[in-house]
This record gives C-alpha cells, structure tokens and sequence, in this order.
C-alpha cells in the first residue's frame, strides 16, 4: 500500500506555510492559555476579539488591504475597548462584564456597517474562521514577530505574573506591580489575539487560547505545566487538526478547533484525578475500616 | 536584650477622604504575639493593609527596626483572610511555599540551594512536610492557614500580620494554629492577629490593640483586656465604619 498521502500535504508550499503558522501560533496561545484560564479571561478574550473588528473595517476604508495598516487598526480598536470597559465600570455602577459585552456589541455592529461602506468585499465567514491556507509573508512575519515578543515576555515574567494571578493583594505587599502587570497580560492577549486574527480568525484563536490549558487543568496540578505542556498541546493539536483537514478534505480551521475540543473531551472524561469516569469509578462505601469502627457503636 | 520594634505614628487611613484608621500610634516589639481587636468595620484589614502599602497612608508613617517600609517590605508579610484565595489554582503546598523566595530571588535567578532548605524548614516548622505535594484545596482551613504561615516563614519575614485566620477553624484546628502561633512569636517574630472571638483571647495574645476607627486601647493582655475596653470598643461607633471602607466588603 502507498502511504504517499501521508507526506502529500507536507509538499505543498501553502500547507508548509500553513504548518509553520499553525505550530507558532498553536504554541504562543496555548501558552498564553493557561493564563486566559486561570484569570478566568475567556468571554473578555472573545469580547477583545470580536471587537478587533470596527478596527480592521477603518483601516480597510482608509488605506485599502495593507497587512500592517489591519494589524494597527486592529490593536486601537482592541485597546479603545479595552480602556473604555475599564472607564465605565470605574466610573457607574456597570460592572466589568456587563460594560464589555455592550461594548462589544457595539463595536461588532460599528464594525459590520463600516465594512458596508467599503469597496473591497470582505467575508465575515473568513473573518470568524480566517484562512490558514492562504498565508502571504507578511502573515508569516507578523506572526513570528509577536510570537517572539509574546514567549519572552511571559516566561521572564512567569514569577511575579504568577504571583499577580494566585494573591494579588499579596503580590502588592512584596511590591509586585500588580495593576502594570494586568495591563502587561490583556496587551500580550490582544497581540496574540491580532496575530492569530489574519491567520485563522477570531474562533479558532479564541479555541488556541482556551482549549490548551483547560484541557491541562484536568490533567494537572502544576501551573507551569499548564503553560509550556499547554503550548506543546496547542502546536501539535492545531497541526494535526491541519492534517486531517487536508487528508479528509475537510475546512481547515473548523477542524483545528474540533480537534482542540477532542483532546479536552478526552481530558474532561478520562482524567484520571478530576476526569468524569474517575469520579464514577471511585469507591462510595466507607473504608473497610472505618465500617468496622462504626459497628460496634452502631450495635449499642 | 533588645527587640526589633514595628512602629506605628500618628497613621491615618482614608478612602476618599473618609477616613477608616485615624491617627493611630502604636510601639510594637518582636517576640510578641498582639490581638488586633474590634468590630466589622473598625479598620482592622485598613491597618493591615496600610502596614505593607496595599492603601495609601493620608498622615503619618510606620517603620521597622528604624527602617522605613519600602526598606523593609521583606521583613513584613501580609497573611490576608482564606476566603480571598482560589483554591482550585493549580499550585501545590511547596509551590505556594516557594512563592515566598520570589522576592529574595527576583524575577529570573534560579532556585538555590538554600532557597530549597528554606522551604524545607518552612514547612517542617509548621508541620507540613507531608503535604508537600498536595494541591492547596486538599487542605483543611487549619492546615490551609498554616501553608500561609510557612510561605511567611520562607520569605524570612519577621512581621507577620494574620487576618482573621482562626475564623471558620474548630477547636482542635484552632488549637493547633494557636500554638504554631506561639511557637513563631517565642522565636522572635512579632504577630499581630486580628481575632474575632473574645473567648479565646487571653490564651492566644502577649498584647491586644482594641481598635474602633481610631485606637481605644493597647497593653498586656492581663491590664487592658477589660470589660470596659471591650465595651468601648465593640459598643460605641466612633465612625459608622463599614460605609466608610468600600474595600473592605470585597
């Protein structure tokens, strides 16, 4: 039997392409992941995304399809978003959720009729799930860039981030920057955000910067295996759901979230300490020895 | 033989203007265990956390053996309640122990040597050396508390500021944390604890603070734990405290 489709998608350019993003990005989110899950940051990471977008449609309007112009247009719009949740709920009695969905909500219709306005058509559907498939150079560098500013940054600062993130009152005591650091990790969040944004669109980044670490908090009591086991899980899941999407001709990033949420399924159910079978499996009856004491008490 | 003193002049703590503390002194000495007593509200966590700059300070200043607190912010450590804490953080007891070497480490340096005898003697002091490798929530309140305690201890601090720690413990937990309490303090350690519970606080205390807003009283636990500071105190509302400090409800 010929096994030549096996090696078939690793001899195209545009899937060698493909391949190389899916494992940067793969790995800088599901890094970042353990993060995202442990600060209890998801919806905020879905919001940011998805507001992402009223900043692309102006720097379409403006300058037309320059992948610098998108990415810059992207990182206001993420950040207007971000600095305005934080001015609501300081300012009223609207909380922090509730300022940001709104605000989320907002800025995905404003983007929707900007995008109305311009020329060039854009597809939503390519904006929610990108196309892995058509990476240029620029894409590429963009990605390698931030992945080389995004690692750094959060293993240098894996201590006092660690610490922001357990206690943060106590972190201020020993004179941590807590707040600067909060602001430090939602930045990281939204240039990891933008650099998936081009490549493979606001889901599936959101599924890279999600699934990983959950599926390690499962599995797992170490923080810091949360991060790097995290970041190798979320390489070699995203290349392998391209894989099968390129052997069972299947749309590519759909099938690099499923396989994502896959390998969690197995986690949530297979977990051999918090995992679903293994709380069925464990033993409801007292200790032997325990019954035993109780006896006799029980008698009298 | 002369102690290490922790002190306290004319502190006064507000939030937005209204203040919480209000021009508190106080001359506290190592070796000695200190009940910080008063209602809900009285500005107990304020003063804690104006102690280690969690809060600015509206007047006054604080030091420790003549040093100020930016000079001295690793002789200090800060114990808040356990309710603050997320226990599920995937962290197990040695980890959150080793926590406390950050500070003396930086953010890069390796784990050295005496970095991991520290943590050793941290949880072997507070009889944790067992559970070394447990997840935080497999603890109970009592162990829990005293995993706070042994992070203190690796850090190298010698003030220790306890926040309700004996709340929501039973007897023998209580027992068990009073004593590691004392065991710290009779080795040279200065530990102001606020306490809730009247009962138990001629057992626990060398010296209690009584404090309403501002300080009612302060002294060896046999002259001023009366029941006429304990009426002052927990009777007479110097400030209508809990509207006044926001912060405290979280």
């Amino acid at each position: 039997m010929s096994l030549t489709w096996l090696f078939e998608p690793f001899r195209h350019e545009f899937m060698q392409r493909a391949l190389f993003g899916c494992a940067l990005i793969g790995f800088t989110n599901g890094a970042l992941s353990a993060f995202i899950v442990i600060r209890r940051l998801a919806l905020m990471a879905d919001a940011m995304a998805h507001s992402l977008l009223p900043g692309v449609a102006v720097a379409l309007l403006l300058f037309g399809l320059v992948p610098g112009t998108l990415f810059v247009g992207a990182l206001v719009a993420a950040l207007l978003v971000a600095f305005g949740t934080q001015i609501i709920s300081n300012s009223s009695r609207i909380k922090e959720d509730t300022a940001l969905g709104l605000l989320f909500a907002c800025s995905f219709s404003l983007g929707l009729v900007l995008i109305s306005f311009s020329r060039i058509s854009v597809n939503v559907s390519d904006y929610l799930f990108g196309n892995i498939l058509g990476l240029g150079d620029a894409d590429l560098w963009t990605i390698y860039l931030i992945s080389l500013i995004v690692l750094p940054t959060l293993v240098a600062l894996e201590r006092p981030l660690l610490l922001t993130v357990f206690e943060p009152s106590v972190a201020a005591s020993q004179g941590v920057p807590v707040s600067t650091l909060k602001y430090l990790l939602m930045g990281l969040l939204v240039l990891s955000m933008i650099s998936s944004l081009q490549a493979v669109g606001v889901i599936l980044a959101l599924g890279m910067l999600i699934a990983p670490a959950a599926t390690i908090y499962l599995l797992s009591d170490s923080f810091t295996s949360m991060f790097w086991v995290g970041g190798i899980l979320g390489c070699v899941g995203s290349c392998t759901g391209l894989l099968i999407s390129f052997w069972l001709n299947l749309p590519s990033g759909p099938s690099i979230v499923l396989v994502l949420g896959l390998i969690f399924l197995l986690a949530y159910l297979f977990s051999p300490k918090y995992g679903i079978v293994a709380k069925l499996l464990r033993p409801r009856h007292l200790h032997e020895a325990s019954l035993a004491r109780w006896k006799p008490r029980g008698k009298a | 033989m002369s102690y290490h003193r922790l002190e306290i002049k004319d502190l006064t703590v507000s939030y937005k203007r209204v203040p919480a503390v209000h021009h508190v002194s106080l001359e506290l000495r190592c070796g000695s265990c200190v009940g910080l007593l008063g209602p809900n509200g009285a500005g107990k966590t304020s003063l804690f956390k104006a102690l280690v700059g969690l809060v600015p300070l509206e007047t006054g200043s604080m030091s420790f053996h003549g040093h100020n607190r930016r000079s001295a912010i690793s002789e200090i450590a800060y114990l808040p309640q356990r309710t603050t804490v997320d226990w599920d953080f995937p962290i197990t007891v040695r980890c959150m122990v080793e926590m406390g070497r950050y500070q003396a480490l930086g953010w890069w340096k390796r784990f050295r040597e005496e970095d991991r005898r520290a943590v050793h003697q941290a949880l072997e002091a507070m009889d944790l050396e067992d559970l070394g490798d447990r997840q935080i929530s497999a603890l109970s309140g009592g162990q829990q508390q005293r995993a706070f305690l042994a992070r203190a201890l690796a850090q190298e601090a010698h003030v220790f500021l306890l926040d309700e720690p004996f709340s929501g413990l039973d007897k023998p937990a209580q027992d068990l944390l009073g004593s590691a309490i004392r065991r710290l303090a009779n080795a040279g350690n200065l530990l102001i604890v606020s306490h809730h519970d009247l009962r138990t606080v001629r057992d626990l205390f060398d010296q209690v603070i009584f404090l309403n807003g501002e300080l009612v009283a302060f002294g060896d636990t046999g002259l001023v734990f009366t029941a006429e500071n304990v009426q002052k105190t927990f009777q007479t509302h110097i400030f209508s405290g809990s509207a006044h400090e926001p912060d405290l409800a979280v």
